[in-house]
């Protein structure tokens, strides 16, 4: 048994001209929580659809559960619950109705235990309720809740979620987020795309940026928070001897005349610079960090343009 | 736990329930049924209130519906095989890939994972059940209703002969079968056409639009040496089966004609589909 739950080599996919997947080298380790982020348009979801045979790669090879895809799907696939580009249902089934049908689509799932299955899967995402009504007239937060109890209808080693907080409210939002922790905490590795980079933050032990088709940076958020650069930026009434402690800690401090900036570096934390400015009696009025957050790494790898790429 | 669970025999016809309890619940499957039904219904009621047609007009068995409220079922089969037929196989076998497709259900049946190849097995079978539903309706509510207008008794043959009412159940059954049969290549025809898209409406128009062609094709003596090949070639022979002894030469080309179309529509749709990137 393989410690990796995706891994992929090489990957790629083409559509005409468009390489919308590019040589992707995925690592996804088990027990992980995988956020897998990059702006609308950067391969994201297709990328999903190749891990989960839905298409097949221009090139490359890809392992799930130390498995090869596409060759293994019947044996790996029901081990892999999966929310794709939002979730489906029959508008003319109930939600369980619905359930029931998809969990019949696989010959080896046990249709004695089906009725007890999908019950629980409602129940964990709040949905028992509605659960006769029929699922054309659910909101969109509930289909999004229907699709999440989908994918968890048998009991699985690799949850792929595509954007599951979409259409959530924020209860919803945080209760995706105790469930992704719960079902982590069983075991399960959970592989999560989305481009709500604080929810990931919150949940995801490991990330992988996307842009244009290709993987930008991958690792634990500790190992992807060394990868960017970290400014500190105080506000003080005595510059000059903060201008001399930062030149001391090697900062490179620049004035910007309301307030001195420096380029935090070699593991250098905050709290350091800020007990010696302290200790060097400099009065503070302001301090910040920024570079700390995926947000401002997600940004400096994948650019600032709100444009989705042609 | 869930690695136990792979080890599991396999299950190959749990989907087929879940498949006809689809289709059988949907409210659009029983609108089709049934105004299917209620085409014996019109015949019975105009030729009740009319009187019938001089003998030798109208279609087949008309004109021998007063004297026996049974033919209406011959009747109504007559009617519904060129025209009503082919829609409804066009509204089931146009959706069966498309309407998932076009739901969104197509890629997590496929992630559950059914397997291509089943799914497109269980979408076939699914359309022969409808079809053989359909054909049903029709005579039985053509035997219905014509038992309630008009007199019932021994049913005349073509050849002649004359067999009761037990024989005549037997006979009617070998129709709904023929029929069945008959419309067979046109679902295969309606299942490829389906996974060439995501559009349902466009699925179920092509496939209408083939059973027209067909018949177009099927009528134009230019085209004559193409005739035989036309799935609708058969389509009104069932006349064979009101003789006696029953002729089961039309039966059995009618069998391999459309086991043809089956075959090669069959292996377009699984090359096809067991190929295709699902993007929707």
């Amino acid at each position: 048994m393989t410690d990796r739950a995706i891994e992929t080599v090489g990957l790629v996919k083409t559509f005409g001209q468009q390489r919308a997947v590019d040589d992707l080298a995925l690592d996804v380790p088990r027990g992980a929580v995988f956020g897998f982020l990059g702006p609308n348009g950067s391969g994201k979801t297709t990328t999903i659809r190749m891990l989960l045979g839905l298409a097949s790669p221009s090139a490359g090879e890809i392992r799930l559960l130390g498995e090869t895809m596409p060759g293994r799907i019947g044996a790996v696939l029901p081990r892999v619950g999966a929310l794709v580009e939002g979730p489906a249902a029959y508008p003319f089934l109930s939600g369980r109705n619905s359930l029931h049908r998809l969990d019949a689509a696989d010959p080896r799932s046990d249709p004695k235990t089906r009725r007890q299955r999908v019950d629980r899967a409602l129940e964990r995402v709040g949905l028992q309720a509605a659960a006769k009504k029929r699922s054309g007239a659910y909101s969109l937060g509930m289909k999004q809740r229907l699709g999440l109890a989908a994918a968890l209808v048998r009991p699985r080693d690799l949850l792929i979620l595509d954007e599951p907080t979409n259409g959530l409210d924020p209860q919803g939002t945080r209760e995706v987020r105790n469930l992704i922790r719960a079902l982590a905490a069983d075991g399960t590795t959970v592989f999560v795309s989305s481009h709500l980079l604080s929810e990931i933050e919150q949940v995801c032990t490991h990330a992988g940026i996307m842009s244009a088709g290709r993987l930008v940076a991958q690792g634990t958020l500790d190992q992807l928070r060394q990868l960017g650069t970290r400014r500190i930026t105080v506000q003080t009434p005595d510059a000059s001897e903060a201008a001399a402690v930062f030149a001391r800690l090697g900062l490179d401090p620049v004035d910007r005349g309301d307030h001195l900036e420096g380029e935090l570096r070699d593991g250098l934390q905050v709290e350091d610079v800020a007990a010696a400015l302290v200790g060097d009696g400099v009065r503070l009025r302001g301090l910040s960090a920024s570079g700390q957050t995926l947000e401002d790494l997600f940004v400096a790898l994948t650019g600032e343009g709100f444009d989705v790429r042609g | 736990m869930s690695a136990v669970e792979t080890q599991r025999p396999a299950r190959p016809f749990a989907l087929l329930g879940s498949e006809l309890a689809l289709v059988f619940r949907r409210r659009r499957t029983w609108a089709m049924l049934a105004a299917l039904a209620l085409i014996p219904i019109l015949i019975a009621v105009a030729v009740r209130v009319t009187g019938g047609p001089p003998s030798g007009r109208g279609p087949a068995f008309l004109a021998s519906i007063t004297e026996n409220g049974l033919f209406v079922s011959f009747t109504a089969l007559v009617v519904s095989i060129p025209l009503f037929l082919p829609l409804t196989v066009g509204v089931v076998a146009g959706d069966s890939i498309a309407g998932e497709a076009n739901l969104g259900t197509l890629r997590y049946l496929l992630a559950a994972p059914v397997g291509r190849l089943r799914l497109l097995a269980v979408k076939f079978a699914s359309i022969v059940v409808f079809l053989f539903a359909a054909s049903l309706v029709i005579v039985v509510a053509g035997a219905a209703i014509g038992a309630a207008l008009f007199p019932v008794g021994p049913v005349t043959l073509l050849s002649g002969d004359t067999i009761g009412t037990g024989e005549y159940l037997g006979r009617a059954l070998l129709l709904v079968l023929y029929s069945t049969l008959s419309l067979l290549g046109l679902g295969a025809v309606g299942l490829f056409i389906s996974t060439l898209t995501t559009v349902p409406i466009g699925a179920m128009a092509a496939t209408v639009v083939a059973a027209g062609a067909a018949q177009i094709v099927d009528a134009l003596p230019q085209l004559e040496a193409l005739h035989p090949f036309m799935f609708s070639h058969h389509w009104f022979g069932f006349g064979d089966l009101l003789r006696q002894p029953i002729d089961w030469s039309g039966f059995q080309d009618n069998a391999l004609l459309q086991l043809g179309w089956v075959v090669v529509f069959g292996a377009l749709a699984v090359g096809r589909f067991t190929t295709k990137d699902v993007l929707s």
